[in-house]
């Protein structure tokens, strides 16, 4: 029996994550896909506050909430290198502001540009450039936001390098160009195809049939 | 290293800024406060936090930092020779930090909106804070162990991120005049809000109610109450 379980759907981003941090540092786990439209009683059991993915089992004790369990994992398996966070206290907490910043910020806004059209659309866009370029300037003189290495807040940002392009294909509109936010372009692409993590993408073409299928259920709900 | 390394910009009435200042009282550490005044954000708050404009921001040998839970993470973390705030084992951790983000994703804000609800909206709003203490008794009696505090002996980190909202939960149920907490319901969450805050280090920097209330009167957003 594994000592490590994580439950996932093929999509979630925020499970991603996790397989991320556990690929990056070597740790063996056992991967659980739930069906988020018929959850297990496991699931529920492990994550009744929020029920949702991920969960990571740890020799049988759950753990919730996406960062919550990326500091978890770097504080067990301190051996395990890569570190995920830096030594220096102050970089530490930067870099948790950062990864908070995604969360709070940078995906509301992306989200919103992806399901609005026109003038909505166009209002989401430059909110997030807005905030985007705060991303570009702290990627500076860095291939990863963790440094020559991917860190915490990459791992944060990890979904921009592949569902901001889905996104882009889905509603045809560019969401981040080469012009405003070169540095990010190339932090995508460096993730993307960095070791550990390039094999753990979700199919494209599943992420644009689903993501196609949810943009037109969301814009019919819309009040015309 | 002096006071003067030490900045914190921030407000009385920020249960945000008060996580910060128990976190310092715990360590024992001196600190310079700045305090904001409400609807004229300063030159060195919008310098200091560009991203969110938003206090509390600790300023250490100038390098700035938003965020008081982060802050209050860095805090136990570069003094580490003062009592700990969060604890040593990893599991215990997680689960503190998994209740603190319970805290400001769920509780406070199901608490604030009472403040500009009324009638249905008001009564649902009730009804989401009772089920939310619900779910914070759960996390008391799986975190504190039997002992006085979330953190267990000590007031520690998800005691303070939880603590800090109490003015606005005193404030509110005066305001609104119904009963958001049950202390017949939940006697160990109300034996704990008393030692919380007559605690040492969080004496007096909880808003006092009627203090608060007249702040709260100045927020925008609220119904005409009777």
């Amino acid at each position: 029996m594994a000592e490590v379980k994580l439950f996932r759907t093929w999509s979630s981003p925020f499970a991603l994550r996790i397989v991320w941090a556990l690929e990056v540092k070597g740790i063996e786990y056992e991967m659980i896909y739930e069906d988020l439209s018929n959850k297990s009683s496991m699931l529920l059991q492990y994550n009744p506050v929020y029920k949702k993915v991920p969960v990571l089992l740890h020799k049988g004790k759950p753990i919730s909430e996406s960062f919550v369990i990326l500091e978890y994992i770097e504080e067990t398996w301190k051996s395990k290198t890569p570190s995920l966070l830096p030594e220096d206290p102050y970089q530490r907490a930067m870099a948790r502001f950062w990864a908070k910043f995604g969360d709070d910020k940078i995906s509301p806004l992306i989200w919103e540009a992806f399901i609005k059209q026109g003038k909505d659309q166009e209002e989401a866009l430059v909110a997030a450039h807005e905030n985007l370029k705060y991303l570009e300037v702290e990627l500076r003189g860095k291939k990863f936001l963790g440094g020559d290495a991917v860190g915490f807040a990459d791992l944060a940002f990890g979904w921009l390098a592949n569902l901001v392009s889905v996104f882009e294909e889905v509603t045809g509109v560019t969401l981040i160009d080469h012009e405003k936010f070169p540095l990010l372009l190339t932090w995508m692409q460096n993730f993307m195809d960095a070791p550990k993590i390039r094999d753990t993408w979700p199919p494209r073409d599943k992420l644009i049939t689903k993501f196609r299928d949810l943009r037109e259920t969301l814009m019919a709900k819309e009040p015309k | 290293m002096g006071k003067s390394d030490i900045k914190l910009i921030g407000s009385w009435a920020s249960a945000f800024t008060t996580r910060v200042r128990i976190a310092f009282n715990i360590k024992n550490v001196e600190y310079e406060h700045l305090e904001e005044v409400l609807g004229k954000k300063s030159d060195l708050l919008l310098q200091s936090n560009p991203v969110h404009k938003k206090f509390p921001v600790l300023l250490h040998d100038g390098k700035p930092l938003p965020e008081s839970l982060i802050i209050v993470q860095y805090i136990d973390e570069v003094w580490s020779s003062g009592p700990s705030i969060l604890p040593a084992d990893p599991l215990d951790r997680a689960l503190e930090r998994f209740w603190a983000a319970y805290v400001d994703e769920k509780f406070f804000p199901s608490l604030k909106l009472v403040r500009v609800t009324q009638g249905e909206q008001l009564a649902a709003a009730v009804e989401a804070v009772g089920k939310s203490f619900e779910v914070m008794d759960g996390a008391f009696h799986q975190c504190s162990k039997g002992n006085a505090f979330f953190g267990g002996e000590r007031v520690g980190y998800l005691d303070i991120a939880f603590g800090c909202t109490l003015a606005w939960l005193r404030a509110l149920e005066k305001i609104v005049g119904v009963k958001l907490f049950d202390e017949v319901k939940h006697p160990a969450l109300a034996k704990w809000m008393d030692s919380f805050c007559s605690d040492p280090a969080v004496e007096g920097l909880i808003p006092e109610t009627d203090r608060f209330i007249e702040f709260l009167k100045l927020l925008p957003g609220a119904p005409p109450r009777h």
